[in-house]
Parts: structure tokens; sequence; C-alpha cells
């Protein structure tokens, strides 16, 4: 991908593999990321993000392969000569030493510092992450959601050139991820250092990151942005990975240059799609619809790409509600409509048992391949 | 039964019976026998049996046993033999053990097990057995004497070079022989402690600059002084007790602690002085201890805003 900017990438990763035995937790990754990235590892457990990450740290030697920081070959490199700090998953703050001296820790390596540099130092880091009153405590007098802010603060303390966050927000409530989520977004605007996160929760992967990357069992499906992952994913797995996606198979029964015809027998009928996918006519194919891009509707709306079916499971959400739809070969089609109008409940669109319709642009389906 | 009683036990007389036992051992077994040693070194050598008598006039007491302790030059010299020996034994056992301890946390597990089973092998034989085998190895016609000699002569000038070393009869064999003895109660501490340790404590440290040597500084070394009191105490204590060791292989004429008590019970049949200076070493033991209790709650309940 090339939309990490013109000039050399701040970390290129080059064919990696790490092998524990014989098996591969990450296969012959390759990977550039940009100065200032915020970018996003988003996997499922067991994926090997965590492994890929302690290789950036220096933790791991890569089997095969090569990393490049700043370009400069990361082979044989300690992690403590790398321009590099990690958050550890687990926090992993010292706990004989106070929440000052934690953060203040890795200051005492930085010779050019005098001591009241480094005191100045941990007083703007503290005050960062909003700790200042409890800089006297030892971590096991902390809650959780503060012990992950002494970590953050520990970690930058020293300006890294590249920030590693293994799953920082694992331990948090909804709302103090939220919060927590945008404090890392200015703390990355405001020092312009480089961050990789790891997370396994898309959502946060789609709020934080300029750049996501999905792993699946150690390799790299798809790399990109938010919008292009989640519009434009790749293959069934990405699709199904980021958010909720209908998918059907279906047959090419025509194909032209930008639009492509298939017959999709589980919709009943024949669907339209706005592709540049290169689609041999008879060629195999599933085609792909995201719930909130179906449009439901009693009377049959103009135009193709409109099938019927009916309503078994409806759920109400208050901003939006959820239909499933069943269709007459059975297969059951999920539908996300936002509630913009205000009406009661006996005047919905649709009801349980409800003949209704259901439609989409050509422009709206996937024509995925593989 | 009566009913309260069977009410009693099933609501928690259980869990209390089961409490007590630990308390009736300490009562029975430790608390009484300590408390008539107490009394009896208050008290005079008699003629009679047992040996020991209160006086027969108010305040029937006498401190006179205790004033022979600080007065007495022996007792002071033993008991500084006493804590020397110990503490050096301590030491040493430390400066082995915990490099010793230290490993064998750092290979996979199957390994760990087998170098425990190491550790503790020489308990599997008798005590006594392997004190006479380290006479005879400091006997100086021994190959281990002789070793130690050839080296020791080595960065000697020729004409002060040793025909063998004395070690036999010596602080310095009691140390040595201490610190064999006693090393896995050092080892086993230690290595409970360490093994616990968080392993992404030192990744973390490393992360943030420090070298192998810094981390063992600032993470390893701080986060083990629970477990180096704990083996420290279990080789101090019995160590400055420490009777056999000596008496086999220490100086008569120097001796420990050990040895004055069991001459003044046995040889001397004088049970209250006997008494006395067990109950002063005890004394000595455990308000140094006490201290550090104390010391170390004020310093867990410090920290605190
Ligand atoms: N030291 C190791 N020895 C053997 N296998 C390992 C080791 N470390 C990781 N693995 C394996 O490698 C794979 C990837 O592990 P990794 O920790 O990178 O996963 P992850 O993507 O971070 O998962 P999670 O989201 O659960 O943290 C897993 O199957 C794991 O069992
Ligand atoms: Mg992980």
């Amino acid at each position: 991908m090339a939309e990490s900017g013109g000039s050399a990438p701040f970390i290129r990763i080059e064919n990696v593999t790490k092998k524990f035995g014989t098996f591969a937790a990450v296969d012959n990754v390759s990977l550039d990321i940009g100065k200032g990235e915020l970018f996003a590892l988003l996997g499922g457990s067991g994926c090997g993000k965590t492994t890929l990450l302690r290789m950036l740290a220096g933790f791991e030697m890569p089997s095969a392969g090569r990393i490049f920081i700043d370009g400069q070959d990361m082979a044989g490199i300690a992690p403590y000569d790398r321009p590099v700090n990690m958050m550890f998953q687990s926090y992993a703050l010292f706990p004989h030493m106070s929440v000052e001296k934690n953060v203040g820790y890795g200051l005492k390596h930085e010779r050019n510092m005098t001591a009241g540099d480094r005191r100045d130092r941990v007083k703007q880091m503290l005050d960062l992450v909003k700790l200042t009153e409890l800089a006297g405590r030892k971590p096991h007098q902390l809650s959780g959601g503060q012990r992950q802010r002494v970590a953050l603060a520990r970690a930058l303390a020293r300006q890294p050139k590249l920030l590693l966050l293994d799953e920082p927000l694992g331990a948090l409530d909804k709302k103090l991820r939220e919060h927590t989520q945008f404090e890392i977004m200015n703390i990355q605007d405001r020092t312009g250092i480089t961050f990789v996160v790891v997370t396994h929760d898309q959502e946060e992967a789609m709020t934080l990151a300029s750049r996501i990357a999905v792993m699946d069992r150690g390799v790299i499906r798809q790399v990109g942005t938010p919008t292009s992952i989640y519009e434009y994913p790749a293959s069934k797995f990405v699709a199904g990975f980021i958010g909720s996606i209908n998918m059907f198979e279906g047959k090419v029964t025509a194909a032209t240059k930008g639009e492509v015809e298939a017959d999709v027998p589980e919709l009943g009928g024949k669907v339209l799609l706005a592709s540049d996918a290169v689609a041999e006519k008879g060629a195999a194919i599933t085609v792909a619809v995201r719930p909130e891009k179906i449009a439901i509707s009693r009377a049959r709306p103009k135009g193709g790409n409109a099938f019927p079916g009916t309503v078994k499971d409806l759920g109400y959400f208050g901003k939006d509600s959820l239909y499933r739809v069943k269709m007459a070969s059975g297969t059951v089609v999920s539908v996300n409509s936002v509630n913009a109008i205000r009406v009661r409940e006996d005047q919905r669109v649709a009801q349980w048992e409800d003949k209704v319709w259901l439609s989409f642009e050509p422009s709206s389906a996937l024509l995925l391949t593989q | 039964m009566p009913s309260w009683f069977n009410t009693w036990f099933n609501r928690d007389g259980w869990s209390k019976s089961i409490i007590a036992i630990p308390y009736f051992w300490l009562v029975f077994f430790f608390l009484i026998p300590f408390a008539i040693v107490v009394v009896m070194s208050f008290a005079e050598r008699t003629a009679t049996s047992p040996p020991v008598g209160f006086l027969p006039d108010f305040p029937y007491v006498t401190f006179e046993n205790y004033g022979r302790l600080v007065g007495d030059w022996v007792y002071i010299r033993a008991y500084s033999t006493s804590i020397i020996n110990a503490f050096m034994a301590t030491i040493l056992c430390l400066i082995v053990g915990y490099p010793m301890a230290l490993g064998i946390t750092r290979v996979n597990k199957s390994w760990r097990n087998i170098l425990l089973m190491l550790v503790i092998l020489p308990f599997w034989t008798s005590f006594l057995l392997r004190v006479y085998a380290w006479i005879g190895l400091m006997g100086s016609n021994s190959w281990f004497n002789k070793l130690l000699t050839a080296i020791v002569n080595s960065v000697l000038p020729a004409d002060m070079a040793f025909r063998n070393i004395p070690m036999m009869n010596s602080n310095f064999a009691v140390v040595l022989v201490l610190v064999y003895s006693y090393l896995p109660f050092m080892i086993l501490p230690l290595y409970a402690n360490l093994e616990k340790l968080d392993t992404t404590l030192n990744e973390a440290a490393m992360d943030l600059g420090s070298r192998p040597w810094q981390v063992f500084k600032d993470v390893t070394l701080p986060l083990s002084i629970p477990g180096i009191i704990a083996g420290g105490l279990l080789v101090f204590i019995p160590a400055s007790g420490e009777l056999v060791i000596p008496s086999l292989v220490g100086n008569a004429s120097d001796p420990m602690i050990g040895r004055v008590i069991n001459d003044e019970f046995l040889t001397a049949r004088h049970w209250p002085m006997a008494s006395a200076v067990a109950v002063a070493l005890l004394l000595l033991l455990v308000v140094p201890l006490m201290a550090y209790n104390h010391f170390e709650a004020k310093a867990q309940a410090g920290g605190k805003p």
C-alpha cells in the first residue's frame, strides 16, 4: 500500500517469519509503516499480533526476514538499544516502585538529561495522563485504568521514535476505553510519534488507526485505511471479520467493463454489481452486502436488485433496527435500518411475518472471488 | 451428644478444632517449655535433683546468672563467635545460593525438577556422615587439602609456602561445614521467591533501556528481598545455635554458644545458667527479627497519600 507517503517507510518488515518449533506464529509478513502513523494490527486470538510486536521491540528474533526501523537493520540489536518503547498487554509496572519512579525509570539512561530535566519530564507525563495526584502511590494501590495510564506514561516518557501498544485498552470499561482512545489519538497528534497498536477489537482499530492490517493465522490478509478495509474488503475473511456482512454464492452471467451480472439462487434472481474486478462469464463468485446497505420496504421498489422475503426476527436498538429476513431459498438476510423518523410500534415498516422487499444499489454490493 | 454440642460443632466447630491443633502444639511444645526455661534461669543451682532451687526469702529469684552472662568474658566471646560464624555462613550461603536459585528458574521445566532434586539430595544421607566426610576432606593428608595448598602456594613466594593448610578445628572449618549443610535452606526459599517473579518485568526494564545487569539490580534483586530474608533466617537462626558442627570440626577453646549451653547443662549440671544462656540467645535472635517486622509493616503501610 502506498498510502504511507512517498519517502522511505519508517518501519519496514520484510518477509518476516517466526517459528516456534515447526509452528509459524508469523508467516512471511511484509509491511511498511510510515513516520507518524497510528497503525493497528487487528486479528483474532493467537494470530501472531503479539509475536510480531515482540519482534519489533527486540524480545523475539525473526526466524527469517528482516526488520528495519528508521532505516536501520534491527538484526542483532538488543531491546535496550532500540528507539522503541512498548506498553505491555499486562502493563508490567514495577510493583516496588511508586508511580513517579515507574514513569521516570527509562529516563535514568538518558545521559544528556539533568536531574531537573528528568523531574520535569516525569511531571509533564503525569500531567498528560492526569495522575499527578497519585505520583506517590505504588501500583497495587491503583485501579486498573490508572495502572494502564501509568504504563502509557512510562512508555511515552523517553519520547521514543516508535511506540508499541499491546491491547492497551483491553482492561477498561467502555466509557474509559473511549476516553483513552481519544487521549491516545491526541498524544499521537501532539508528539508525532509512530504508534503500532495491537487489538482484537475491530471497532477500536477503526476509531484509532490511520491504517489497519488484518491478520489471520500468522498472515496479513489486508492492509488499508479503515474505510477501505470496511468498504472494500479483499476477501471473504476480511469482509466477515470487520463488521457484519451478508454473503451469497453466485455465478457470473454477464460481464462488461465496470459491471457484472450474476445469478444468485439464494436471493432468487439476478444481481447487478458495479465492480472493477475482472470476472469471466460462468465464474463462481461471492456477492457480499453489508446489512446497513440494504433497504427494506413493503412495496416492490423500482429498479433492479430487489428480492422478496418474510420478516422472521426483529430487533429494536433505539437508533436503528435489525431485521432478519428469510428469502424464498431459505437463506436468512440481515438488514439494518436507521430509525430516521419517529414512529409508533404499529407503524413500523415491517412486523413479524410480514412480506417485504429487500433492495440495494449495484455499487453497494461487493464481488469477492477469494 | 447434647444438642448444643452438635449445633456448635456443625456451625464452626470443625474449623475451630482444626485451627486449634497448631495452637495446642505451640503452647505445649514451645510456650510451656520455654516458660519453664525462663523461670529456671532465675533460680540457683542446688545439690538436689533436679539441681534447681529458688531463694528461701523474698524476692525468691536471683539475677546472678544474667549477671555472669554479661560479666564473664567466656559467654560474651561464645556469643560473638556464634553470631560471627552464623553471619559469615549466611552471607556465603547467599553468595553461593542466589546464583544457583536464579539459574534454576531460568532453565526449562524438566531440568528445573532435576536441579531441585540435586539441591535436596544431600538430605538423603545422614547429616553426621556428611560432616565426617568433611573431616576427612579437611585433614592434612587429604587430596582436598593438598589441592588447596597447591593453589595457595602457587600465588605465594616460595619461602612462605605451606606444607599443608591447617583447616580442622578452626572457625574456618565451622563456617565451611555450616555453608555446606545449610545451603539448601537458602536455595529453596530463594527459588520459591524468584520463580514467582513476572519475567515481563525484566522485559519492561530492558525495553526502557536497562542492560541485563541493571535489570537484575533494579528489578530482580529488590523483588527477591523477601526470599533473601526468609533464606537468611532459615540459615542464620539454626546456625547460630548449632552444636554438632562446632563440636566435630570447631576449635574447642573458642566454642559457640550451643556448646556452652551443652556444657553448662550436662558437664557443670548448672541448669539455671544453661537456661539463662538459652534465653539470652533467643532474645538476641528474636529482637532484631521483631524490629525488622515492625519496620517492614511500617514500610508497607507507608506510600499511601
Ligand atoms: N514462546 C512461544 N512458544 C511457542 N508458541 C508460542 C510462543 N509464543 C506464542 N506462541 C504461539 O504463537 C501464536 C501467536 O501468539 P501471539 O501471542 O502472537 O498471539 P496474539 O495474536 O497476540 O493473540 P492474543 O490476541 O490472544 O494476545 C499462538 O498460537 C501461540 O500459541
Ligand atoms: Mg497478544
